[in-house]
């Protein structure tokens, strides 16, 4: 299992002694600053230090990114409700208190956000066409037409991989909200039960029930794929 | 441990998130049940079908279109206490002024409670004590003091001298 954030490193910025930001807005972050915790950050912000906010930005925008993507399984949706996200942090950071961990903050924020969007976008879903372009699965964000297989010596292995990538994707969005937002919780951000449990509002028994209940929902939905994952491990 | 219970650990089991003594009580349970043995399987081959989806990027733009919302958003709101972390100095200054001028208008109220017309008790005694003055009619209608009084001065003899 691997956070989003460890997976997809981001560049290693120059070493420089303080955080600073230079005229075309690259961030330059000192390892003391990045030692610094999430709380000790926010509480900076909350001071007026603005370079702590990039530091958030920059620690937090991949994985909250990713969540709302898997969430509203809209690219420009996801990063829309991302800033927002980040909009709200930085207009709250005069009423922060540190009495629970940052990430149960943040991503409560933008769990909020990602349900609010999900139940408002419920009826409005368009039926896909083969010539209408299409942006749900496209995981790399570009608008492209339904690809037609082209001929190619590879072609099958990877018509192969993206079929089995839009199993798992359609398994996860035909979760119910709730469901949904505590796998991701739980797989990609490996947030504790007890994080989890208050970002959902529920209690840990509750938490872990839901997460059985999605598992089980996964599992029958994804049985092909399941059966030989199983056998190949066995 | 029954399979029902098993529910409530069997992620935890998967993730190894559970305590030494829950992981010896699932696995007792597991060498037992091939029920629940099969499940663990099939949630471990769903935890790993989960790893594939890729992770995407934020676009470039991301970061800019952060700051732009940031920068739009309207000036900090002026805290009234923000001048005592500024300059704690002029805070204890202020500070301390400020007990000085309340201790000395504590003072003046205790002095002025002592004076005898600030309290009513003290100032009927007072009364009592000259009533045989103020009762004394002879004193009271003896005018004679008051000729000695110098005569007043007319306003027409002043306009007069400063004329001359």
């Amino acid at each position: 299992m691997s956070r989003p954030s460890e997976t997809s490193p981001v560049p290693s910025p120059p070493p420089c002694s303080e955080p600073q930001l230079s005229e075309n807005k690259r961030v330059c972050y000192s390892v003391g600053a990045m030692a610094r915790t999430d709380v000790q950050l926010m509480l900076d912000v909350k001071a007026g230090d603005e370079a702590s906010f990039e530091l958030l930005l920059h620690r937090y925008r991949t994985p909250l990114v990713n969540f709302l993507y898997r969430m509203v399984r809209n690219r420009e949706q996801a990063e829309d409700l991302a800033q927002d996200v980040f909009l709200r942090v930085y207009r709250a950071r005069e009423d922060y208190v540190p009495s629970a961990k940052f990430t149960t903050w943040l991503f409560r924020i933008a769990t909020n956000l990602a349900l609010n969007s999900v139940r408002d976008n419920r009826y409005q879903r368009l039926e896909v066409s083969i010539d209408a372009p299409v942006t749900v699965d496209a995981e790399d964000g570009d608008e492209r037409p339904l690809d037609v297989p082209e001929k190619h010596p590879n072609i099958e292995q990877h018509l192969v991989e993206d079929v089995r990538k839009k199993m798992i994707r359609h398994a996860i969005d035909k979760l119910p909200e709730k469901q949904r937002a505590a796998v991701l919780l739980h797989k990609y951000q490996e947030l504790d039960y007890a994080e989890i449990a208050k970002i959902l509002s529920c209690s840990e028994s509750a938490l872990k029930s839901l997460l059985f209940r999605a598992y089980e929902a996964l599992r029958v939905e994804l049985a092909p794929l399941v059966a030989q994952q199983a056998k190949n491990h066995g | 441990m029954s399979c029902e219970r098993m529910e409530s650990r069997i992620l935890s089991y998967v993730d190894g998130r559970l305590k030494e003594n829950e992981r010896q009580d699932v696995e007792k349970h597991l060498a037992a049940c091939s029920a629940c043995q099969l499940r663990v399987e099939e949630f471990r081959a769903v935890s790993g079908l989960l790893d594939e989806l890729p992770i995407i990027e934020p676009s470039p733009a991301f970061n800019a279109r952060v700051h732009a919302l940031v920068a739009a958003e309207p000036p900090r709101k002026q805290d009234w206490w923000a001048w005592l972390h500024v300059s704690p100095r002029i805070a204890f200054a202020a500070s301390a002024l400020l007990v000085a001028a309340l201790w000395l208008g504590f003072m003046g109220r205790q002095h002025n409670q002592q004076l005898p017309w600030s309290n009513p008790q003290v100032a009927d005694e007072q009364m009592m004590q000259d009533l045989p003055v103020l009762e004394d009619h002879d004193v009271l209608s003896n005018f004679e003091p008051l000729k000695e009084l110098p005569p007043p001065v007319q306003a027409d003899q002043t306009s007069d001298s400063q004329q001359m």
